[in-house]
């Protein structure tokens, strides 16, 4: 057992010399294997803060009760305070008749059209921003209550961008998903292709060691090696492409937050995550380089 | 250690390099094998090292019938023969010690213990200062050695060798012949193929010429050495020979 162990040691170093003496290209092979891994992660990543960010969305957003045109400001504003102490309402903001037209007159242009208006065209608004703790269904429960009250006209809600917003990136996740699928098969490709070559460069090597007994396995076992540093180092190299990502993106984050006034802390690759992006280089790599040596060194055979 | 039976080998293509060939060597038994080229010397070391497989006839190595060695057993199979070969067949990219310690390294032994067993058959042809370098470094002579070296180190009982100085000039033809004599008198069989006559005859061993495949009779011999005495070719009935 330790002489099984020491040998595969003493192979999986010697493979890893040999590509230390081709620096150039297994650099090369390295990082078309490490970018190929970096996409898929951070646009997983992407993703991910994406939905963290937008998770909120659902539960806090505001929505506006139109009320009657009938209602008067003080009517309108006792129920704001009604309202409020709803328990599944955090807050109510009163947008009165007249600060809404001069609001519309001041963003909309149409200053000189509205002032041939004898009277204000526009009811109070009530801006309700339901309480943290509720559900998707518990705010369709309010807001069905509040649309049935006598003052209210109509109630307004704006969550449905938000739901097709998740919808689309459950799509995108799904995208990725399949994509990085696509992706790990032309990183078995790319090592299979690359062991391929190594093999045939190899050749009167394979055939004089086979020809003093060497098995399969025995000439196998250095280019599964190949495959298993290429792998590895292309996993590593994937993480820390990800990882200057994060860190490039660091400084347009906190500033994006700053005018949100909000705490977005961008979430990066777990420990458990880093790991099993190297884990899938590893996987490939050997996928890969078995694909190439059983197929093309049972072929070789001693002239 | 090697009997051959009515072993006919045909290419594809129907080319004929052994056509019914028996002959046996006998355990500790030191023989040539001479011949022109095609006369199927190679084919004969191919079909015992497992390299080809004979198209009728069979061919018994040590006990063993060679026909039922299958193909997952060859490697193992061959590890039991040293084999030497003209163009010696080195590694080169790695040491001479690698080299000589591969066949070791394949069995399965341990570097450290490989280093062991590698040391002695490197001091036997001459060669431990050597050990570092790349055979690339080394000349055509101790190349070869090296290689006799590789073939004898993890002590087999037949070695076979296919014009083992056919490259070399007649001094280190003498040495390289004197090694292999001196692994006779440890015990090793020893199968060579080579066309040095005057080297063989010097030595004394027993000869077997092929021609077209088959053994050579005594007046067919273009070179004449029909009645040196030194030689004997044997029955194509396979039997014995006898000295």
């Amino acid at each position: 057992m330790t002489g099984w162990l020491s040998r595969h040691a003493a192979t999986a170093v010697g493979s890893l010399g040999r590509l230390v003496r081709q620096p150039f290209s297994s650099l090369m092979i390295i990082l078309v294997i490490a970018v190929t891994l970096a996409i898929p992660a951070s646009l997983s990543l992407v993703v991910r803060n994406a939905q963290s960010v937008s998770a909120g969305w659902d539960n806090a957003l505001d929505f506006s009760v139109y009320l009657q045109r009938s209602v008067s400001e003080a009517d309108a504003r006792s129920l704001a305070s009604l309202i409020e102490q709803r328990a599944d309402v955090e807050s109510v903001q009163l947008v009165t008749a007249a600060e809404a037209l001069a609001e519309f007159r001041e963003q909309s242009g149409f200053g000189e059209a509205l002032d041939q208006l004898s009277e204000n065209p526009l009811p109070h608004t009530l801006v309700v921003r339901p309480g943290s703790a509720n559900t998707s269904q518990s705010i369709v429960l309010l807001q069905e209550e509040l649309d049935n009250l006598p003052e209210a006209e109509a109630v307004q809600v704006d969550t449905e961008w938000v739901q097709r917003f998740h919808a689309i990136l459950d799509i995108l996740r799904q995208a990725i998903v399949i994509g990085a699928a696509l992706l790990g098969v032309a990183i078995v490709v790319i090592i299979g292709n690359t062991i391929r070559l190594d093999i045939q460069n190899r050749r009167e090597e394979i055939e004089v060691t086979k020809l003093i007994g060497a098995s399969n396995a025995f000439v196998r076992r250095p280019f599964l090696w190949s495959g298993f540093w290429f792998g590895l180092l292309g996993g590593a190299l994937a993480v820390g492409l990800v990882f200057y990502g994060l860190f490039l993106l660091e400084q347009p984050v906190a500033r994006l937050a700053g005018l949100y006034r909000s705490g977005i802390v961008v979430m990066s690759l777990t420990a458990r995550e880093a790991l099993a992006v190297i884990g899938i280089g590893v996987a490939l790599g050997l996928a890969g380089s078995w694909l190439a040596a059983a197929r093309h060194m049972r072929r070789i055979e001693p002239r | 250690m090697i009997q051959l039976e009515e072993v006919t080998k045909r290419f594809p293509g129907g080319q004929e390099a052994l056509a019914g060939l028996s002959l046996s060597v006998d355990k500790g038994e030191m023989v040539f094998v001479t011949g022109h080229s095609g006369a199927g010397k190679s084919t004969l070391l191919r079909l015992i090292a497992l390299i080809e497989r004979p198209t009728s006839g069979q061919v018994i190595v040590d006990g063993q019938n060679t026909s039922r060695v299958k193909r997952r057993k060859i490697p193992a199979y061959r590890r039991q023969i040293g084999m030497v070969f003209q163009d010696h067949k080195l590694l080169y990219d790695r040491t001479v010690f690698d080299n000589v310690a591969l066949p070791l390294v394949i069995a399965g032994m341990s570097y450290r213990e490989a280093g062991r067993r590698v040391r002695p058959a490197l001091e036997h042809v001459d060669l431990l200062h050597k050990e570092k370098q790349n055979p690339a470094t080394l000349s055509a002579g101790e190349q070869q050695r090296v290689g006799i070296a590789r073939a004898v180190v993890s002590r087999p009982k037949l070695l076979i060798a296919d014009e083992p100085t056919g490259n070399l000039d007649p001094d280190l033809s003498i040495e390289v012949m004197r090694m292999f004599r001196r692994f006779n008198e440890v015990g090793v069989t020893l199968l060579i193929a080579s066309h040095d006559i005057a080297l063989i005859d010097k030595l004394g061993c027993r000869r077997i010429e092929l021609d077209a495949g088959r053994i050579a009779t005594p007046n067919t011999d273009p070179d004449g050495w029909d009645d040196e005495g030194d030689w004997v070719t044997v029955a194509q009935s396979g039997e014995d020979p006898e000295l």
